[in-house]
């Protein structure tokens, strides 16, 4: 091979390269820019059901966290088209990432301020963990499904939520290093509320916990610990259903 | 060597019986709930459209009989293994139709695979028929009662081995019947050995990975199997369904439902025990000491403990062993407990008895192993303490799963029943869970009020207490009133462990909603309008399904009212979708394919070969042929669904049931013809007085039915069995005839039409097993049965084919 036929092939590929760079940067930065209005859409859905059922519960701060986490990055390759519906969808080892509507509402009854350390129960894909952290201070996140504590650990990492902290175990006994938190959010169905999760709740704090299965929570459990450490608990609804006896 | 046809026919009717009834078991392990209106309404589909094969390819097939029927045999034998295994890897996941319109497709490619087997079965069966006509009742019979051996041996088997070895069983017992086909087939060589190598490649080349389940991994134990270091310590497969115990050493189960916020107490070790991948009970790890067992007193469940003293005790369904564990640790006299299971008797008893402390062998307890209603029918014992768990479990009544699952536990007369079975002061307790918007609780308290109402009580609301936390409720119904110091122990036992009560005798609203907060007081709101006069009114205008479950409509978790449909689909994307029953969806789903799948299968290919006669009134033959497909299926669907009460077991029933109805209808199939001589020397006609003995059977069958099951249960299942096929005998035996009668009269007066006779017959037995179960879901089996004799008569007005002239040309099939 000649040296200027050499320089040729060093040309061409490295012409190929810049290309093909350019080509993916515009390629990512469209299919970002599709995502950004499709999420504005999903936020628009989300606040008009909320304000369809009369629902005031869903602040503006939450709505602004649901518009800035990419939520098409927490769910598998094949789920991305439906990745902005408001809908719950499979993300593998028989879990799902939640409706966005859930979300927010959980969010919203979690109440977090900026200053605050939020403990999650059930990792999941990270969605979750994401909104909190673009609302308080710390997450601690506690996941028992090994693949996904450490897919999501990755994730949130990559998309540099510093202010997440994940590990693989045992959700019962909470994560008592970082406690008391000012809220507590768990993700996964329970059939009673630990005692750990409660001593760990900071007086003042705010506990949720959804009822239902996968693919439709049912009610919410919210436990408020009052500053005199009296515990409040109200079932919540996920859907506003009233008048429940109607004409026949 | 047509006589190998036979011994053929026999294998082939078997294996399709054995087949259908193993579907049944195998989509119970991998999907959530029996799908038994979809095997029936599939299996038969497979039989409709070889109807209408044969019809088209009769020439080419009547000529290469043996070679068609063992060739079809061995696509049987092949279809059986191929589409089990493919049939599994289909991604339905029935929890997301509520959000995913395409899992209606997939719903739809698990239907049209499963259909494939019938077909070849069938084909065998109608090439019999049809080429063997000088042996039409020896075929008949061999069908018939291959088909009732095929049921019993499935059943039979699936107590030895499991659900992956009967299927091999039954492939291999196919493809004996197409080796026995080849015999009279003049390529026997070649198709012999094709068939030898497939057998010996079925045996030893499908490996056993590609049989094993492939359970959605949205049932709670594929869930539970995601955690951490669990681990399955036993399995145990039979007929009544696959037993798996699980251990979590690292995330422990603790399950605890029930337990108050307040309680210091953290349960201790617990193994799971999942029916089906399903539903989960758990045996508690117990040593004697009740120290251990002292969260259980901070349940929602040990409530009548504060206001019984040693009470003798009755556990209906104990499962693992939880409630007999309370009733024991706190202080019950003696307990009898009830569990239909043998194995999980056995499990608690023996494998894991170290473990549970030998929970059931304690000197206070007495097992009986023992469906829970039959136990109660016959027993002469008055208790303290009834105590029931599990009514609107989380898996059953928020996603809809159990909305189609017949349970005769929670119906109104089970209720009577145990409440007849209280010593004076006595109190049935029930415990389970509770969803919002109120159903499952309001429901069951409304029952309980009926119950009261129905013995003479008239005022139910001074012998009814309910109680809560944020998730379980307990219902207390009492033989006698509760008096001022028993409400004073429970409000104590409330403010103690921050429930709430939902109701109990002098009870103001402001007190019902106190420590677990609702929007508003539904629970108690609702158990004052149910408690008082104007309960029915209540019930009518509530936005859910909360009346009575009934003996007749054994529905308790169906809640969705068509009224509400609307406003429920509109408000699942705000949180609402919990309120979709998908259950029922998946019923109306396989109702719209079944329709469809019947008309392309069925119809559209008969529509090639149209009717060459123009004379005879066609369209009376076709509404009568389809009439009488729709009548046949409806009351035999009712009856599977009756049936479970006595027989104690979906499958059970399905295989009575469905054996019985094709012996008996087979007999009286082959009686028809002496019914026409009969009927003549009454100058009637055969199908009048066929439909007559239908009618007059089955009204006798609506009176006499409920209390024959009520004295009978106490039989053993042998006598139970017996004493059911006897009682379907003279009905089956009366609906046989209307077909070949109909089918004598065609071939007399339009012989080519006889395709379509079976086409559409076919056709309304496909769509009518799932239709069946949506109408009893609605309307309860005696309007089933009643519309079922309604069709009758009215096929029976459609047969007189012969007596008015058709206007040539107008009518059309």
């Amino acid at each position: 091979m000649s040296y200027s036929a050499a320089k040729f092939a060093i040309w061409l590929c490295a012409t190929l390269g810049v290309l093909t760079l350019v080509c993916t940067a515009v390629s990512a930065q469209e299919n970002d820019g599709r995502y950004q209005d499709r999420r504005a859409a999903m936020v628009d859905v989300v606040r008009d059901y909320a304000t369809m059922s009369g629902d005031t519960r869903i602040g503006e701060r939450v709505l602004a966290a649901l518009a800035k986490v990419p939520r098409h990055e927490f769910v598998p390759d094949d789920q991305r088209r439906h990745a902005y519906d408001n809908r719950p969808l499979p993300i593998g080892h028989g879990q799902t990432i939640s409706q966005p509507y859930i979300v927010a509402l959980m969010t919203q009854l979690a109440a977090p301020d900026a200053g605050d350390v939020v403990l999650e129960i059930g990792t999941g894909s990270g969605y979750q963990a994401a909104i909190l952290a673009e609302l308080v201070d710390a997450v601690y996140s506690i996941e028992i499904v090994e693949p996904l504590a450490d897919s999501a650990a990755a994730l949130l990492d990559r998309l540099g939520y510093d202010n997440v902290a994940t590990r693989l175990g045992d959700g019962y006994f909470g994560w008592v290093e970082n406690a008391p938190y000012d809220a507590i959010v768990v993700t996964a169905a329970a059939s009673h509320v630990p005692r750990p999760l409660i001593e760990q709740l900071r007086p003042g704090g705010r506990m949720v916990i959804p009822v239902g299965d996968r693919f439709m929570t049912q009610q919410l459990l919210l436990i408020e610990k009052t500053a005199d450490e009296e515990l409040i608990t109200r079932q919540i609804a996920a859907v506003r259903f009233v008048p429940l006896t109607g004409e026949r | 060597m047509l006589r190998a046809i036979f011994p053929a026919t026999f294998l082939i009717s078997a294996c399709a019986l054995g087949y259908e009834i193993l579907l049944m078991r195998v989509l119970s392990i991998v999907q959530w709930q029996h799908f038994a209106y979809m095997i029936i309404s599939l299996a038969l589909l497979g039989y409709g459209a070889s109807g209408t094969f044969i019809a088209l390819a009769r020439p080419w097939l009547e000529k290469h009989f043996a070679t068609a029927f063992s060739l079809c045999a061995m696509s049987a034998s092949l279809s059986m293994m191929l589409c089990f295994i493919v049939g599994q890897r289909v991604p339905f996941n029935a929890p997301e139709v509520v959000w995913d319109p395409q899992q209606f497709l997939y719903l739809a490619a698990i239907y049209l695979i499963f259909i494939v087997p019938f077909f070849f079965a069938a084909t065998c069966i109608g090439l019999a028929f049809s080429c063997l006509r000088s042996e039409i009742n020896r075929i008949y019979f061999l069908d018939l009662v291959g088909a009732a051996a095929g049921a019993a041996l499935v059943v039979a088997g699936m107590f030895v081995v499991s659900p992956q070895t009967a299927l091999r069983l039954l492939t291999f017992a196919a493809m004996l019947a197409a080796i026995a086909a080849s015999l009279a087939s003049p390529q026997r060589l070649q198709l012999v050995t094709v068939q030898l190598l497939a057998m010996i490649a079925m045996v030893f080349a499908v490996p056993s990975g590609w049989l094993e389940f492939q359970p959605s991994p949205y049932k709670p134990l594929s869930q539970t199997m995601q955690i951490v270091d669990t681990r399955v310590v036993d399995r145990r497969s039979s007929t009544l369904g696959q037993l798996t115990v699980v251990e979590s050493p690292t995330v422990p189960f603790r399950h605890a439902p029930g337990l108050s916020l307040n309680s210091p107490y953290t349960p201790p070790d617990q193994l799971a025990l999942f029916t089906d991948g399903g539903t989960m009970s758990t045996l508690t790890r117990f040593d004697g000491d009740c120290a251990s067992a002292a969260w259980l007193g901070d349940t929602v469940a040990a409530i009548p403990f504060e206001v019984l003293e040693a009470p003798r005790t009755l556990v209906l369904g104990a499962g693992g062993g939880t409630d007999v564990l309370l009733a024991l640790c706190q202080g019950a006299a003696s307990i009898d407990v009830v569990e239909a299971d043998a194995r999980v008797i056995d499990l608690v008893s023996r494998r894991f008895g170290e473990f549970t402390g030998h929970l059931y062998e304690h000197s206070r307890v007495r097992v009986h192993t023992a469906e829970s209603r039959s136990f109660v029918a016959r027993s002469q014992t008055r208790y303290d303490l009834i105590q029931l768990s599990g009514f609107g479990t989380p898996a059953s009544v928020g996603s809809g799963t159990g909305a189609l699952n017949e349970n005769y536990i929670y119906t109104l007369e089970a209720l009577q029943e145990y409440l007849s079975h209280l010593a004076p002061g006595g109190i049935l307790a029930v415990t389970g869970s509770i969803n919002l918007p109120p159903r499952a609780s309001l429901k069951l308290l409304g029952m309980a009020a009926e119950a009261l109402r129905r013995s003479g009580v008239d005022d139910p609301g001074q012998r009814v207490v309910m109680i809560r936390n944020w998730n379980t409720a307990t219902l207390m119904v009492r033989n006698g009133n509760f008096s001022v110091s028993d409400i004073e122990s429970i409000r104590t036992f409330l403010r103690q462990r921050s429930f709430d009560a939902v109701w109990h005798p002098g009870i103001q609203r402001s007190d019902a909603n106190r420590y677990n907060r609702l929007d508003e007081p539904w629970l108690h709101d609702g158990a004052r309008a149910l408690l008082g006069n104007g309960a029915g009114d209540f019930i009518k205008r509530y936005k859910f399904h909360i009346g009575p479950a009934t003996d007749d409509s054994p529905y308790f978790s169906h809640f969705f009212q068509w009224r509400a449909f609307d406003e429920v689909m509109s408000l699942r994307a705000r949180g609402g979708a919990g309120l979709v029953e998908w259950g029922y969806l998946i019923l109306l789903g396989t109702l719209v394919q079944a329709l469809v799948a019947g008309a392309v299968l069925i119809l559209l290919p008969l529509s090639m070969q149209r009717p060459t006669e123009t004379g005879g009134h066609r369209r009376q033959m076709g509404s009568y042929f389809f009439l009488l497909g729709l009548a046949f299926m409806f009351i035999e669907i009712a009856f599977i669904q009756k049936f479970i009460l006595f027989l104690g077991h979906p499958v059970f029933a399905v295989a009575v049931v469905l054996s019985g109805f094709l012996v008996f209808a087979g007999i009286g199939s082959a009686c028809a013809r002496r019914m026409v001589q009969f009927a003549t020397t009454l100058g009637r006609s055969p199908v009048d007085l066929a439909v007559a003995g239908i009618v007059i059977v089955t009204v006798l069958y609506l009176f006499a039915l409920p209390r024959l099951f009520d004295q009978l249960m106490v039989l053993s299942p042998l006598a139970t069995v017996v004493v059911s096929l006897l009682l379907i005998a003279p009905l089956a035996f009366f609906m046989g005839m209307p077909l070949p009668l109909g089918l004598a009269q065609t071939a007399r007066l339009a012989p080519s039409f006889i395709p379509w006779a079976w086409g559409l017959n076919g056709f309304a037995s496909v769509t009518s097993a799932a239709l069946a179960t949506l109408l009893a879901i609605e309307l309860g089996f005696t309007v089933v049965i009643l519309l079922a004799l309604a069709l009758y008569v009215a096929a029976a007005l459609c047969s007189r084919f012969d007596t008015q002239p058709s206007p040539q040309g107008t009518d059309s099939a």
